[in-house]
């Protein structure tokens, strides 16, 4: 039995051998092949689990933000609840609108989904194995493809010939690309440090330099979440579908498991800004004390556990962030993605290079020497010695003081509107103005 | 069983980072997850066509606008912004792909680099700043 | 197992490229386009051009395209149906443009085998990746580099240019 499936499984079929004269059959069958599968299939259930958890939690912790208890019906706690929406939304029915692009309209939500999770095979979610396939440039990759997402919803909105469903798709798409920049820009600074696009390769970075790149890069880490943010349409930036304008947006014509794919390319969207901020800017996998494991295996499945934590933390600050601000005006957020963030990104490359510069040693053309060759790297990396991590924090932070304050004071700004405060104290004046106004006409009267 | 186990932990204990002997092979799993994740939404819309009841009816057929009846074609024409910002959109990402291999090997090319990519975002804020002088970045 | 991927691979994108051309409704050829470009990425992988596979989605499937959808949206195509004005003359000059081309593609597969094909040596894995592409763009292709950046900032000058609508200030 077990021979049997050694050789389906993991041997390579013979007609596949004499066609491509592999040198190593058997082993680049088990790990190219196989191996990938099993993880792959692995993945994509836990993802898409975690999605549908994810909605639940969502749920709940609006409701403990709004003192209520939220689903509670479905199962102890209404943990249950994700799969009763699930199964409802499998049996809902599935209506195109009579003059949609038919094409287009089915389509769309698949090249969305599609978009979202293929994604997910670069990510690094533990050490050694857990990583599907780590390629020389992950991090681009991850970029590019989640960029094709936005033509799903530019063809959804488009082919449900509705009006909302065509503004929530423009406004989404406008939104996306602009934050997309900043977006970009914001993780180029982190990139100097750790000179490497493969994903593997940022965590492994940060674990010979010694720190997360947070604290080298507070202030592109910053435009990244908050880019991260505008890029997933959430709150404040959830325009398109801003339930009170637009109904739902751009799948305001979709139903059924049709529009439950929409949910799940978004959801699946937010793990994977997540994940690419852990690898980035949180260390990925590692923590400190973590290399004290012996056993492999266990090693691995404790990375694994801690990268879940790092992504459920900005998860949770996601969730915490919809329920917490208002939502934007759309004119202020294109102002806040085109006029401050990229302004700001370039600013943060631009400083970030400079500290760079001097702190490189003299014989690499700078001026402090914080970077040292240390020993047991490859093809002479450099590593900031304990001075230098000191130094780049340091300038980190003065770097993203005057950004943060730019950022903060326009945010301000926008959200005068919602200022209690300031409008409890123009009700007033415009009370104490009418009352004089009044008693001003009373005493032209002459009436006492 | 235990042969296939052999095979498989061969195939994973080796780091990841040693797959660079053919870095083609490296993607491998990603056209298989590729053609998984095309498969996954087609499969699951197939199960639910089977199951769900479909009861036809003209009004539901009709694009939703809060109850009344649709008036004039959903396509219209729409502002000229959204087109200025996929252009603008076009020229800042070529921009910043160009970054990307700048920022791998900045520790190399030290001041040499700083000086070329300052001449390079030089030239683009020139752009930048034209276009918000012109009211490209506006949206009102 | 190369040569079975790049057939089936160039299948993809030659049939993708012919129903770009074949599909009536613009928004179709645009569809059309997105799996021409995936499938030239996976020929560039093929290649050991890494980085430019990745270039190409960025730029291509999501930039470009998303502009192609933008305009083709906005001309509100679709129900016009390519009303191309019929010119006769064009279309006679069409034709000789049409297989100077072909002959050109021709002469290009027929002179290609005579080249010796650089090869990649053992040791010389990086060739392709961000690092390579870095480097050779950084030192060697210096000034083309400076250039595309002007070529940038025509691009957005033009762009400006372009949109601005009569009677804006």
């Amino acid at each position: 039995m077990s021979a049997i499936l050694t050789k389906l499984l993991l041997v390579t079929p013979d007609w596949v051998r004499s066609l491509t004269g592999e040198r190593q059959p058997n082993v680049f069958w088990a790990e190219y092949v196989v191996w990938p599968l099993i993880q792959i299939v692995i993945v994509l259930f836990v993802i898409l689990t975690l999605v549908a958890y994810l909605v639940y939690l969502e749920r709940k912790v609006s409701a403990f933000m709004q003192a209520r208890l939220g689903p509670m019906r479905v199962g102890p706690w209404g943990l249950l609840q994700p799969a009763a929406d699930g199964l409802k939304l499998l049996l809902k029915e599935d209506i195109i609108p009579l003059k949609a692009d038919k094409t287009v309209f089915v389509i769309a939500p698949i090249i969305s989904v599609v978009a979202a999770l293929v994604v997910l095979s670069v990510i690094p979610w533990g050490a050694a194995w857990a990583t599907i396939a780590n390629v020389n440039i992950g991090l681009l990759f991850v970029l590019a493809v989640s960029s094709v997402s936005v033509l799903g919803l530019v063809l959804a909105g488009w082919s449900s010939n509705s009006k909302y469903s065509l503004l929530g798709a423009l406004r989404s798409s406008a939104q996306m690309v602009s934050y997309e920049i900043a977006m970009g820009l914001s993780i180029i600074g982190a990139l100097m440090f750790a000179r490497t696009l493969s994903m593997s390769g940022i965590v492994e970075a940060q674990q010979s330099d010694g720190i997360w790149y947070a604290f080298f890069q507070p202030a592109g880490f910053l435009l990244y979440m908050i880019s991260a943010l505008g890029e997933t349409n959430r709150a404040p930036f959830d325009l398109p579908e801003a339930e009170s304008e637009l109904v739902a947006g751009y799948h305001t014509e979709y139903s059924g498991f049709r529009w439950a794919l929409f949910f799940m390319a978004e959801y699946a969207a937010m793990i994977v800004t997540a994940s690419v901020a852990v690898t980035l800017f949180l260390g990925g996998w590692s923590f400190p004390g973590l290399s004290l494991i012996q056993d492999r295996t266990i090693f691995v499945l404790v990375s694994i556990v801690v990268f879940a934590a790092k992504v459920f933390a900005l998860i949770y600050a996601y969730m915490w962030f919809r329920w917490t601000w208002p939502r934007y005006r759309y004119d202020q957020l294109m102002e806040l993605g085109w006029k401050w963030m990229i302004p700001a990104g370039l600013a943060n490359i631009v400083l970030t290079g400079v500290w760079y510069v001097l702190a490189l040693p003299e014989s690499a053309g700078g001026l402090f020497g914080f970077m040292q060759a240390a020993p047991g790297q490859i093809d002479g990396r450099l590593v900031p010695t304990t001075a230098g991590k000191l130094y780049f924090v340091v300038t980190g932070f003065i770097i993203s003081i005057p950004i943060m304050w730019v950022l903060l004071a326009t945010i301000n700004r926008r959200s005068r509107d919602f200022n209690l405060q300031e409008q409890r104290q123009l009700q007033m004046q415009l009370r104490r103005e009418r009352l004089e106004k009044s008693a001003s006409a009373q005493e032209a009267d002459g009436t006492p | 069983m235990i042969q296939m186990m052999a095979i498989l932990l061969q195939a994973q204990s080796r780091p990841p980072a040693a797959q660079s002997d053919a870095p083609i092979f490296g993607y491998i799993p990603i056209i298989i997850f590729f053609l998984i994740a095309v498969l996954l939404p087609v499969v699951l819309l197939g199960v639910s066509r089977l199951l769900h009841r479909r009861v036809f009816e003209r009004e539901k057929l009709m694009p939703y606008e809060c109850g009344i009846d649709p008036i004039g074609d959903a396509r219209e024409r729409f502002s000229v912004r959204f087109y200025i910002v996929a252009m603008l959109f076009l020229v800042f990402d070529v921009e910043v792909v160009f970054l990307f291999p700048w920022a791998v090997i900045y520790d190399k090319l030290a001041l040499f680099g700083l000086v070329e990519m300052l001449i390079f975002i030089g030239i683009l804020v020139v752009g930048y700043y034209y276009a918000w002088r012109k009211g490209a970045l506006e949206w009102a | 197992m190369e040569k079975a991927l790049f057939i089936i691979i160039a299948v993809i994108a030659v049939a993708a490229a012919l129903n770009v051309l074949i599909q009536r409704n613009p928004l179709y050829s645009a569809l059309s386009l997105i799996g021409t470009m995936a499938a030239l990425s996976v020929l560039y992988v093929m290649l050991r051009a890494q980085f430019i596979a990745a270039v190409q989605i960025v730029v291509y499937a999501g930039a470009i395209l998303v502009l192609f959808i933008f305009v083709i949206m906005l001309l509100n195509a679709p129900k016009q149906q390519l009303q191309i004005d019929k010119q006769k003359g064009l279309r006679y000059l069409a034709i000789p443009l049409a297989g100077l081309l072909l002959a050109e593609a021709f002469y290009v597969v027929w002179r290609v085998q005579d080249i010796a094909m650089p090869v990649v040596k053992e040791g010389e894995e990086a060739v392709g990746t961000t690092w390579s592409v870095g480097v050779a763009l950084f030192t060697h292709y210096l000034l083309p580099f400076q250039v595309a950046g002007v070529l940038l900032l025509m691009a957005l000058i033009g762009a400006v240019v372009l949109a601005r609508r009569e009677g804006d200030k």
